[in-house]
């Protein structure tokens, strides 16, 4: 047993307004540099839709991820020898067209223009060549674009959906549409990681950040296939890959990310979990129906003894024990179990997890009329407006059974809270469900209170980075006192 | 009188040059050790131009290094009028495909607004040293055959002598004109290096392939940290 920390996360999909507050978050912060200005680290979906880069999810395009080989798993599009010999053109690698040309607008014209007959405009301009363009896509050019022909209808999700089903979802009553906010998921399995030819992007060994040293990237480009969430990026202007770095400055201080700071539903969580890197490589490599259940078998409980002792041994902090232990992340992926990985038949154990959106049935067109009754007080799960195969495709490698239970225990918090609060249904119609997903009043009640009550810091659980006694370690701290700090001062410029 | 400085004085700055450079934009520029990628922003026409360039140079170069290391085994070789064909024809082979490769970039590079925003002052030197490389290179293949024959009398001995520090140039100043300039712009493009994109092929990764793929770095001993014994004598990282 080989007991590392992971820095976590969950969004809690049905709280998301979708308001990109965490984007622009993360913008100003990050990415508002020469070369970074198409980046977007974190970026919000409309789920129906093809996403950022467009259908990024498709893997017969992009070549993301790991195949499963034996025993082991392979990099898709990428890996020692097809690396090596493709350096000198990546035949699979996202280019602009596929994120968008990034633009901005003349509006010093506005104030500069000569007088007149016509009333001055600011063009849109590109901000890679400073020409005037026509802007025909950005990072969320589809935002909200449910049932759209060019977007939602393209998403590359329907597998295993028949037409009808797939034209039910797009009924006028029936449309529905929910957002998708994603990140860097700091795998466990990272693809980006295994793809560096250079040996520039790691996994930090203390909380399990990924990050690119910028110093040794030296513009392979493998990365930028191999992640199949697409969140490597090529800055054109440096030449080198950049991602979301989790704001690692501010977790150290035990500040949390911007995106998660700003968020305005507070759905999002960040805690730590502990998990076993020896069963990385099997957990990774096993069959696709086994996939989800393996990945929630390498997560620890911090609550054993021997997890506990395992973890002092390996040098994990007792403050990061006790910051796993009070977890919100652990609530929700382990205790709990309604929190999912986005997309875990890519093969890199991601580390974000999602509640799924429940969207109930609230309406139906029946007999030629507008049915706004149902036979149950939200309906049945089964009946949601997206299709449980759209969210399995999505959250479990395909499998229905694990969305059908995670959404049964949702619907069974609402239906005990509504009974707690307003108290208007029948007794079987609380319990029964509850009965079904085997769960108590005390666990619903916790459910509910760190879904919609909780404070920031029961939501945000960072452990201690210790990075005090990490730079003593490296460096003799009394020597360099009074100086900028340490490491890269070299500014970010090419030339030659 | 510019013999000498062609055929002596140039080889040794330029391989002081490409030396004490590389050190020092190595050491103290590295950020910039790479060929600045411009992939992401044209991909097909970049296909086109750099897969055979790429392969076409890498051969090339890879040819002319046995040609200096082994010039008996290459003449052993040539002895036989087939296999001299199958060498010649192959090298010209490779020598068509960088300067196809070359053109295409090249033309890649002017006509595209976006390309020539990340193209740098150099990138100009260094086309035009590679086209005249390219081109005299092929043109030595075309009018003073065999090279491959020829080349193990002259420039073999030519150059062990510039690596020995007893410069001879006389077999050199009675080559063609051609072949001459193909020399001079070799060293000149050695003496580049440095100061060029041409630094990217010194930090080809081949450490990848016996790499683990997961990396995992520690900013401290993890076994160690909680003993204040070690203070101050941990190993620093190899990645910071």
């Amino acid at each position: 047993m080989d007991i590392r920390s992971q820095i976590a996360m969950v969004f809690h999909l049905d709280k998301c307004i979708g308001c990109h507050t965490c984007s622009i978050a993360c913008k100003n912060t990050w990415t508002n540099r020469k070369g970074a200005e198409y980046m977007w680290w974190n970026n919000v979906e409309t789920k129906p839709g093809t996403g950022y880069p467009h259908k990024w999810e498709d893997q017969n395009i992009y070549k993301g991820g790991w195949d499963k080989k034996g025993n082991s798993v392979r990099l898709k599009g990428a890996g020692k020898f097809k690396g090596l010999s493709t350096l000198f053109h990546n035949p699979n690698m996202a280019v602009l067209e596929d994120y968008y040309e990034p633009f901005t607008y003349r509006y010093e014209h506005l104030f500069e223009a000569k007088a007149g007959d016509d009333q001055p405009t600011a063009r849109p301009v590109s901000m890679i060549t400073g020409e005037p363009m026509t802007p025909k896509s950005g990072p969320n050019w589809d935002d909200d674009l449910s049932g759209s022909k060019e977007y939602a209808r393209k998403d590359v999700n329907f597998k295993g959906l028949s037409d009808a089903e797939q034209e039910a979802m797009f009924r006028l009553e029936r449309m529905t549409m929910h957002w998708l906010p994603r990140i860097c998921n700091h795998c466990l399995n990272p693809a980006c990681v295994a793809a560096c030819p250079s040996g520039a992007i790691y996994k930090r060994g203390e909380d399990g950040v990924v990050l690119i040293n910028q110093k040794k990237c030296r513009a392979w480009r493998m990365c930028v296939t191999a992640c199949p969430y697409k969140k490597v990026y090529y800055n054109w202007s440096t030449g080198k890959s950049e991602k979301c770095i989790l704001c690692y400055p501010r977790l150290e201080t035990g500040q949390i990310p911007a995106c998660m700071h700003t968020c305005v539903g507070r759905i999002r969580y960040l805690g730590v979990l502990l998990y076993d890197a020896d069963k990385i490589e099997s957990a990774a490599a096993c069959d696709d129906q086994d996939l989800l259940q393996n990945q929630m078998d390498i997560y620890l409980n911090p609550h054993d003894p021997e997890v506990i002792k395992a973890a002092r041994k390996n040098g994990i902090a007792d403050s990061t024990i006790t910051s796993a232990q009070k977890s919100p992340v652990y609530k929700f992926v382990k205790e709990w179990g309604v929190a999912l990985p986005l997309h875990p038949e890519f093969r890199t154990l991601p580390n974000l997890f999602y509640v799924p959106p429940l969207l109930p049935t609230m309406a139906f067109v029946e007999n030629e009329s507008y049915e706004t009754t149902s036979e149950s007080f939200w309906g049945a799960v089964e009946k949601s407006r997206l299709p449980m195969k759209y969210l399995a495709n999505l959250f479990s490698a395909g499998n229905e059974k694990v969305i059908e239970i995670v959404l049964k225990k949702l619907m069974a918090v609402r239906l005990h809270r509504r009974n707690e609060t307003v108290g208007d249904l029948p007794a079987g119609e609380v319990t029964d469900p509850m009965n079904e997903v085997k769960m108590d009043k005390e666990t619903a009640d916790a459910i509910f209170r760190l879904t919609s009550l909780a404070m920031h810091d029961e939501r945000f659980v960072i452990p201690p980075a210790h990075r005090e006694e990490a730079i003593e370690m490296i460096e003799n701290t009394a020597k360099v006192e009074g100086n900028t700090g340490f490491g890269f001062r070299e500014p970010p410029k090419r030339g030659l | 009188m510019s013999d000498y400085f062609f055929f002596i004085g140039l080889p040794y700055a330029a391989l002081v040059v490409v030396i004490v450079g590389t050190l020092f934009r190595y050491l103290n520029f590295g950020f910039g050790v790479s060929s600045l990628s411009s992939q992401f922003l044209e991909s097909r026409e970049l296909y086109y131009g750099s897969r055979p360039f790429h392969w076409g140079i890498i051969f090339l170069f890879f040819g002319h290094l046995v040609a200096f290391l082994f010039p008996a085994e290459v003449l052993l070789w040539n002895s036989v009028p087939v296999r001299l064909l199958i060498l010649e024809i192959a090298a010209f082979g490779f020598g068509i495909a960088a300067l196809v490769g070359l053109v295409i970039l090249v033309i890649r590079r002017l006509k595209n607004k976006r390309i020539r925003v990340v193209t740098s002052k150099m990138d100009v030197v260094v086309y035009v040293v590679l086209a005249v490389q390219i081109i005299t290179g092929l043109w030595i293949a075309l009018f003073f055959r065999w090279g491959s024959s020829w080349f193990a009398s002259t420039l073999t001995p030519y150059m062990r002598s510039i690596f020995l520090f007893n410069p001879d140039i006389a077999a050199v100043t009675n080559l063609p004109l051609f072949a001459k300039i193909h020399i001079v712009s070799a060293f000149t493009l050695i003496g580049l290096i440095p100061c060029t994109r041409f630094m990217h092929f010194l930090v080809y990764p081949f450490r990848y392939l016996w790499r683990s793929p997961l990396y995992v770095i520690w900013n401290w001993d993890r076994k160690q940290i909680r003993a204040t014994r070690n203070l101050y004598n941990g190993v620093k990282q190899k990645n910071t």
